[in-house]
């Protein structure tokens, strides 16, 4: 394997919309809004810019095809767009072209945008659509929470756990991040809530109900990336860097092969050792200080646990339980809310948790700052379903630290 | 000698209660009362004449060879296409040779007994076995009695020349342009005339001629018949036109109309099916169809057995009552209530990439790999096997016929199901291979990790903007539990 790109790349500038029904909003302004943050934390002017990256998950509702709809939201002096798609994991994809943009020396600064505009469909949840004419043919259409749902079942097989043990675990995640998400003013949903809430509500795919899922939102994030020589030559003293970045796709064993039992993301498993080796972490329990992970379900972040070699195999139900990944806990999970409560439009999601990671390493992140200083951050965006995904491991860190 | 070989038979699991019809109606038309004892077959949403009659094949067709069908007919008066092969579709699904004939006959309520005689005069002139399919899923009209009469079901036959269980003795038809009911190119529904007339000019007149010159032209005597089959939807008829040819009325088979109701054309081969579950060596079943003349066949049991698979006894045993009439109503297609934005979905089909992956699609064939012997679905150029990257290397093996295990499952209330909430999940075959599927036919208890099912041929979705019809397989709940799963995994 490569020698990877840790500490090559800094963050110089990062911003992110409010989430929500941003009913009153084209991309265009969701993307105009990121940018404004970002370019002013980074201090350098539009023409700095050599290239850029943008992240959409769903193209039908939005922004249509190419980059030209960054290049014109932001009026871009005539440089490279490249548009990237990877489901949900597209916000992370779009950072790691400009990243690598940088690292490889092509580019002195880049910027990658993520944003999704959900809410021009008429309905709740993700927009029903085409996966190809040979998947359409093979398989079921069906919805995320019917396909994330599935773990549970599977995950209690393989276990012997007690559904309805899982089910309070489960119930835990989202209490956590509502908690999270109340103190965070850029939340969708702000609305701190009861075990007693998310168990009795209504039933949207056994055993999810409507507090296992996360919001669908409105709303764009964006990172401005460049050399930690640049960086310090702009006047940046604490200098936060990319420690690792990994991405890894199913090949269709999950979903044709045999052997996978449905309880976990394989393809987080690799990118999580992939990352673990390119930062150096022996130890990703002890020596990461904070985490945002897919919390699309809420059950995907308790399994997430486990394919990041956080928790133990099995041991995700006690560790939430614990308290373990509260915020005040021993590895807070989620602290600005995760996509729970911050909200999920698709392709800012990725950069929406980068966003998180650098305010807390640089202790920017006001109300929710955690306490204890942290020095090293994992992001994981999922994109896609259990049985046929794309896992996206970003670790960011202190520089030296 | 010609005759019957096997025998199969579907019938849809969900039994709609004919007191809940009645009583939706009462209403309106409070004489429809008279008729709601009993319940009748309802094909769910994904069920047609298609997919039925796939099913009976299967039935019947359990523990054969294939290979040995030489022509495939389908007998029906609601075929799902009126211009695409009805009975092509069902070879697909079966996995037949190409080097099969398909014919689909309809046109009348004589239709199955008509190609019933067809599938005889085929099959003396085949070197093989002819394969005779009636299924029937009737629209029909909310509050007619034929709502309450008709249930929707399937037969099956193989017929050949040899290891006969039922020997064909001889047939008789008259055609008479009486029309008691018709319905039109575009019409929903059949317009019915006066049933006092049906039983006194037709089943009373036409159908004792009929009979009498048939066993006249056959040497035979009402009193030979030990087996009298007739399903003439007025009660009382069949035991009538038997009395008027000297046919003993304890000859008069039970008609099934209180467990399943009339599936039309098809019913006497439904009656015909069942007969030949129990029939004794030497009885002379007769069988009757009535539509626009008649026709009159006459079989021996030779005591062999024909039923190998569930059989008509079988499947109606397998039944789940369905006591609400607003959801009959939704799942046939009468109601259309807010589907929600969901159900807006283009299923457009791209008839290139369906016919270019047929065998998967409608076949469910996937592939081995010749060297590793791993099993997937669908068949890819390079292997899906971890750790023995093959290319190139793997052979056609079909699935539909193999037991498979639930892997993963879920019931899904957020995406759009004619029929919430939508049951799916990965399932692993025996053998191995794995596969994304809907569970259909759910009960309760019998959707969990590890849970046996099979397969069945579905409706995956109405393209209801170009009316075209997307089939796939689905699995159900194994309706074979308790047979020891080595025996019925063939």
């Amino acid at each position: 394997m490569a020698n990877g790109i840790r500490d090559r790349v800094a963050l110089v500038g990062m911003g992110c919309t409010r989430f929500g029904e941003r009913w009153s909003d084209d991309a265009d302004a969701l993307m105009v809004e990121a940018f404004d943050e970002a370019i002013a934390d980074a201090g350098v002017d539009v023409t700095d810019i050599d290239a850029a990256w943008l992240g959409v998950g769903f193209d039908t509702q939005n922004i249509g095809p190419s980059g030209i709809p960054l290049s014109m939201a932001l009026r871009l002096p005539n440089i490279a767009v490249t548009k990237v798609e990877n489901y949900c994991a597209s916000g992370t994809e779009s950072f790691r072209g400009a990243v690598y943009a940088v690292a490889s020396g092509a580019c002195d600064i880049a910027l990658a945008m993520g944003v999704e505009k959900l809410k021009d469909t008429g309905y709740g949840g993700l927009p029903v659509r085409t996966r190809g004419v040979s998947y359409d043919m093979f398989n079921v259409t069906g919805s995320a929470p019917g396909y994330f749902a599935q773990l549970a079942g599977a995950y209690c097989a393989r276990h012997d756990a007690d559904p309805s043990e899982l089910k309070r675990a489960m119930a835990h995640v989202s209490v956590k991040s509502h908690a999270n998400g109340a103190r965070n003013p850029k939340a969708h949903l702000r609305k701190p809530i009861t075990v007693e809430q998310v168990l009795n509500a209504p039933m949207i795919a056994e055993p999810l109900g409507l507090f296992d899922c996360c919001g669908v939102s409105d709303g764009a994030a964006c990172a401005i990336v460049t050399t930690p020589e640049i960086a310090r030559s702009l006047g940046k003293r604490d200098l936060v860097t990319v420690k690792a970045l990994q991405v890894s796709m199913s090949n269709g064993w999950e979903l044709q092969g045999s052997g996978w039992d449905g309880s976990y993301f394989h393809t987080t498993r690799v990118a999580a050792r992939k990352a673990y080796a390119e930062a150096g972490i022996e130890d990703p329990r002890r020596q990461l200080s904070l985490m945002e992970v897919h919390d699309c379900f809420s059950v995907t972040e308790l399994v997430t646990m486990e394919d990041l070699g956080v928790s133990p195999e099995g041991g995700a139900i006690r560790d939430v339980l614990d308290g373990f990944f509260d915020a005040e806990g021993s590895l807070p999970c989620q602290i600005d809310g995760g996509l729970k409560c911050f909200g999920h439009p698709i392709g800012a999601s990725g950069l929406r948790m980068i966003y998180e990671n650098y305010l807390q390493l640089l202790g920017r992140a006001g109300e929710r700052q955690r306490g204890v200083p942290p020095s090293l951050a994992l992001s994981h965006n999922l994109g896609g379903m259990p049985n046929q995904n794309v896992s996206a491991v970003a670790i960011v860190g202190l520089h030296k630290a | 000698m010609i005759g019957i070989r096997a025998a199969g038979a579907y019938v849809p699991r969900l039994r709609l209660q004919r007191s809940s019809i009645a009583a939706a109606h009462a209403w309106f038309a409070p004489g429809l009362k008279a008729l709601s004892g009993g319940e009748r077959a309802m094909a769910n949403w994904d069920e047609d004449a298609i997919t039925m009659a796939v099913e009976a094949a299967r039935d019947a067709l359990h523990g054969r060879e294939r290979d040995l069908v030489r022509k495939v007919i389908l007998a029906s008066t609601s075929h799902p296409f009126q211009d695409r092969l009805n009975a092509g579709v069902v070879k697909e699904a079966l996995n037949l040779p190409d080097g099969v004939a398909a014919l689909d006959i309809g046109g009348s309520q004589r239709a199955g007994t008509s190609a019933l005689l067809e599938a005889l005069e085929s099959a003396r002139a085949f070197d093989g076995d002819v394969l005779l399919l009636g299924a029937e899923k009737r629209r029909t009209q909310p509050g007619s009695e034929l709502e309450l009469t008709h249930g929707d079901a399937a037969a099956a036959f193989v017929i050949g020349q040899d290891e006969l269980a039922a020997e064909f003795v001889g047939g008789h038809s008259l055609t008479i342009d009486f029309v008691d009911h018709f319905r039109s190119e575009g019409q929903d529904f059949d317009y019915v005339w006066e049933s006092r007339w049906l039983r006194e000019e037709g089943y009373a007149k036409i159908a004792p001629r009929a009979l009498k010159e048939a066993l006249a032209r056959h040497g035979l005597a009402g009193a030979d018949v030990s087996r009298f089959i007739m399903a003439a939807p007025q009660k009382g008829a069949a035991a009538m036109i038997a009395g008027a040819a000297g046919i003993s009325a304890s000859a008069v088979a039970d008609d099934l109309a209180q467990q399943m109701g009339g599936a039309g054309a098809i019913q006497p081969l439904i009656l015909l099916a069942r007969a030949l579950e129990d029939a004794d060596a030497g009885e002379l079943i007769t069988v009757v169809g009535f539509g626009q003349g008649c026709d009159v066949l006459f079989f021996r049991a030779t005591g062999s057995s024909a039923v190998a698979g569930l059989g008509v006894s079988g499947w109606l045993a397998r039944r789940t009552p369905e006591a609400n009439y607003v959801r009959y109503l939704t799942l046939a297609g009468h109601l259309a209530i807010d589907r929600g934005m969901r159900a807006e979905f283009d299923q457009k089909t791209p008839l290139a990439a369906l016919y270019r992956n047929r065998k998967a699609v409608m076949g469910l064939v996937g592939g081995r790999c010749a060297k590793t012997g791993v099993v997937q679905f669908p068949k890819t150029a390079i292997s899906v096997a971890q750790n023995a990257r093959a290319q190139d290397t793997q052979e056609d093996y079909p699935l539909a016929d193999r037991l498979a295990r639930i892997v993963t499952h879920t019931a899904d209330g957020l995406t759009y199901s004619p029929d919430p909430p939508c049951y799916y999940g990965a399932i692993e075959f025996e053998g191995g291979g794995r596969l994304t599927v809907e569970y259909a036919d759910v009960e309760p208890g019998r959707i969990e990790v590890g849970a046996p099912v099979r397969m069945m041929f579905r409706v995956r979705a109405h393209d209801e903007t170009r009316g075209f019809i997307k089939y796939f397989w689905k699995a159900v709940p194994d309706y074979r539990a308790a047979i020891p799963a080595t025996l019925a995994a063939e």
